[in-house]
């Protein structure tokens, strides 16, 4: 940590910083009110799939820029998961110098297009923010500054590819290409592995692809960091799933020496209530992956999926947010969220609640469904939700949702999506004998070198950590490829 | 990508097809299925696998036309490619010696069925078999059944071929006339559900593959999911094979109708392309 420091303290004296703090007053900086960002608006994007938020032109990045006092100690950094350098590469967009703000970020950061449209800032850097913190006014605004810096490096065509080291022929294997996956590989090439990810779906990106609406993460942004690494000389093996296609033994003797498994928190979990397995039920997965991944609302696809004109979904996480404001597009009147505590408990990004009920969201907390009806076909017309009320802070620190006896009511719903979380992908775990593993199914590993208790494999992202967020898969996967490459340097070339 | 190598036409609406998968082809055991995505705009199906072949690396699907895609595939010839195939998924069949096995089968059901009629000989059971189907030119597979069974029956709705009669009492008959220790039957839900009905009634333990609608096949949707002794289970990852008096048939029949509607109205846009 002392080294970092040092290093921060030292870029920040470099004299093109002192100059452009010196340009301005502080006084002036923190009198600026926060950019707003420009946002579709809010009827017409509830029918389309574009994109919520439009970006910040220059003009309004460099005025977000001036905000940022350039703070001898940035506590912003220590609130990122990846400790990017935050002041550095916002005082590179005051100094119009935009391409080195994007590569600012690619220090640390493999993907800063995603992060920057995805990340929950609010709890993370903008909440360490000295504005926040000290000030007690609207943080800066680090996630829009992040998202514009690499669009602009994007739109630019001239994306920095980073310096790879001479490959030394020493064959690492991928699993799984999430934000984990393509994180571990991003850096693993670098240091001249020859890298191979495996991926069980036809589409490489995880939850990227199949799970984040376009209209807050479109493909094509994915897609691009994708053809990025493949340019770098990572081999992406699509339609292969480790364990099944071939098991972690035959990779071995394939030639493969480590290995990164990001597989992620695939299986999703239902509530176990009557009816739940009535035709129109869906887990937010299923739903999500059929309109993301295979393009059920385009009737150009051949993959389904239903509509109707009252959509519940229960949750209250960013997948059901998701998920709801899929609905919206689709065409629902009535768009519920359905869940059981209250909106302040809510695990989701305040961004897209707010977002949600400008769509004309109907937000039901505290309240839980018991059971599902449906017609002859067995296609789900009512479903019965019960109120709730809070009680005691339970083991997550959250207030206890319970139920009001005799609160029971009915609604009419054509779609249910069920978005109350998921559990660890057992696939990995299964095909692995001897991998340990915590009660809760998930990958255990040492915290800094990510390694597992089997010596040559390691593991990140939402396999061990259960569901979080992509920017800790992300640190995660970088965390695992500096281990991987201490294990190989070390263990096996000795 | 994965190049049809050969196609045999079974009848009208059932196909055969050798298909280029050789990583797919060491590691399928019988019991296993595949999901494929035959092109860009494609859904993703589940299809078990019939049989492999490991040295010219390729599996055997057999398929039969019930909605878009199983038309489109039809319409595949030799040398057309299956832009996506992954797999083997599922758990493998669990096959070991218990004495004599009543397999059943009906419909294309008849094909995943054969790799396991052929497993629990080699695993030196006694294997009774009984195909089933509507008519005889809808009855397939049935030299290569033979060969692994030291029975076969041939039941026919019309009589067309074989015996006249249900899969049922073609199991019944054998079930009343020798003593039975397992049972496994594959085909359609309602042929599985009755299947299920019989062997219960004679206390045979049976198990059941299960053909559910399927999205990734890895156990991250849930759209496979079916009641097993009133518990939520996922064929993909903890099937496709269950125990029959456990699974609860009339719910899954209503989710495998769950695009009924849009499933016919694709099919009918597909046909105008077509002609
Ligand atoms: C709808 C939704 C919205 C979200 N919104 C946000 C958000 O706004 N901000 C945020 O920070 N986080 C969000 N998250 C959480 C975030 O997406 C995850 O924490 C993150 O994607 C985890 O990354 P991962 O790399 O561990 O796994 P994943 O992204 O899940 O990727 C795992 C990949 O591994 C593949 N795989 C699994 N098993 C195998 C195998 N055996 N062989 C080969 N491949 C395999 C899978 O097919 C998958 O592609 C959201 C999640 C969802 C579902
Ligand atoms: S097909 Fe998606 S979980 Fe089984």
């Amino acid at each position: 940590m002392e080294n970092i420091a040092e290093y921060l303290k030292e870029e920040r004296s470099q004299p093109w910083r002192d100059e452009l703090r010196k340009s301005m007053k502080a006084k002036e900086r923190t009198s600026i009110e926060r950019v707003h960002m420009p946002e579709q608006d809010p009827v017409e994007r509830s029918h389309n799939y574009l994109e919520v938020n439009l970006g910040l032109t220059e003009e309004m990045a460099i005025t977000e820029a001036h905000r940022c006092l350039d703070c001898p100690d940035p506590t912003c950094i220590s609130g990122c998961p990846v400790n990017i350098n935050i002041p550095k590469f916002i005082k590179k967009i005051e100094a119009h110098d935009f391409l080195g703000a994007a590569k600012v970020l690619k220090e640390t950061n493999a993907l800063p297009a995603v992060c920057g449209r995805v990340c929950p800032q609010e709890v993370q850097c903008e909440n360490s923010c000295f504005y926040t913190v000290k000030l007690k006014k609207t943080p800066i605004a680090i996630g829009n500054l992040e998202r514009f810096a690499a669009d602009y490096e994007r739109n630019s065509g001239k994306i920095s590819v980073p310096e790879i080291a001479e490959h030394n022929n020493t064959k690492v294997a991928v699993i799984g290409s999430g934000p984990a996956g393509l994180a571990a590989c991003g850096d693993l090439i670098k240091m001249g592995y020859d890298v191979t990810v495996f991926e069980a779906l036809h589409d490489v990106g995880g939850v990227l692809k199949y799970g984040i609406p376009e209209y807050r993460l479109p493909n094509e942004i994915v897609d691009v960091e994708i053809e990025n690494l493949r340019k770098m000389g990572v081999k992406f093996h699509t339609n292969f799933i480790v364990g099944k296609t071939a098991s972690l033994d035959m990779l071995r003797e394939q030639g493969y020496t480590a290995f990164f498994v990001g597989s992620g928190a695939g299986l999703p979990r239902f509530m176990n209530i009557p009816g739940e397995n009535s035709v129109g039920i869906y887990s937010s997965n299923e739903y999500l992956t059929r309109i993301n991944l295979m393009h059920a609302t385009d009737p150009d696809y051949d993959t389904p999926v239903h509509d109707g004109k009252t959509v519940a979904i229960i949750g209250g996480g960013n997948t059901a947010m998701d998920s709801v404001r899929t609905a919206k597009r689709m065409g629902a009147k009535r768009a519920i969220l359905i869940y059981r505590r209250s909106e302040a408990e809510m695990p989701a990004r305040m961004e897209e609640v707010k977002h949600a009920k400008e769509e004309g969201i109907e937000f039901m907390t505290l309240h839980n469904p018991v059971s599902y009806e449906a017609d002859e076909k067995g296609r789900v017309t009512k479903m019965v939700v019960q109120k709730m009320e809070l009680g005691e802070p339970d083991a997550s620190g959250r207030r206890r949702p319970i139920p009001i006896e005799g609160s029971e009511f009915e609604i009419e719903v054509d779609v249910v999506v069920v978005a109350i979380g998921v559990s660890p992908n057992p696939l990995i775990p299964h095909a692995v004998p001897g991998l340990e593993m915590s009660r809760w199914g998930t990958i255990i590993v040492d915290k800094e070198t990510m390694q597992s208790s089997i010596p040559d494999i390691f593991a990140g992202g939402d396999i061990v950590r259960g569901g979080a967020t992509v920017i800790l898969a992300m640190g995660d996967g970088r965390r695992a490829a500096a281990g991987i490459h201490k294990y190989i340097t070390e263990k096996v070339k000795k | 990508m994965n190049k049809i190598i050969e196609k045999e036409l079974f009848s009208e609406n059932v196909c055969r097809f050798v298909v280029e998968a050789p990583e797919i082809a060491i590691a399928r055991k019988p019991g296993n299925f595949i999901i494929l995505r035959l092109d860009k705009k494609g859904e993703r199906i589940p299809l078990t696998i019939a049989s492999a072949d490991t040295e010219k690396g390729t599996i055997t699907l057999v398929v039969q036309r019930v909605g878009v895609t199983t038309a489109k595939m039809l319409n595949m010839n030799e040398g057309d490619s299956i832009l996506d195939i992954a797999g083997p998924l599922g758990k493998p069949t669990h096959i070991e010696k218990v004495g004599t096995v009543l397999c059943a089968g009906g419909g294309v059901g008849v094909a995943p069925l054969l790799p396991i009629v052929e497993g629990f000989k080699n695993a030196g059971n006694r294997v009774i078999t009984v195909l089933a189907a509507r008519s005889k030119d809808l009855i397939i597979l049935e030299k290569e059944m033979r060969e692994f069974s030291d029975e076969l029956i041939v039941m026919t709705d019309d009589g067309s071929y074989g015996k006249k009669g249900l899969v049922t009492q073609g199991m019944e008959e054998v079930i009343t006339r020798e003593k039975v220790d397992l049972s496994v039957v594959i085909g359609p839900a309602i042929m599985m559900k009755f299947a299920a009905l019989t062997t219960k009634k004679y206390n045979i333990k049976t198990y059941a593959s299960l053909n559910t609608i399927m999205v990734d096949g890895t156990g991250m949707c849930g759209a496979c999911r079916v009641s097993v002794g009133g518990k939520t289970r996922f064929v993909c990852i903890d099937g496709p094979e269950f125990d029959a008096h456990e699974v609860d048939f009339d719910e899954m029949m209503q989710r495998l109708g769950a695009f009924k509607e849009q499933e016919t109205e694709a099919y009918e846009r597909y046909l105008k392309t077509v002609s």
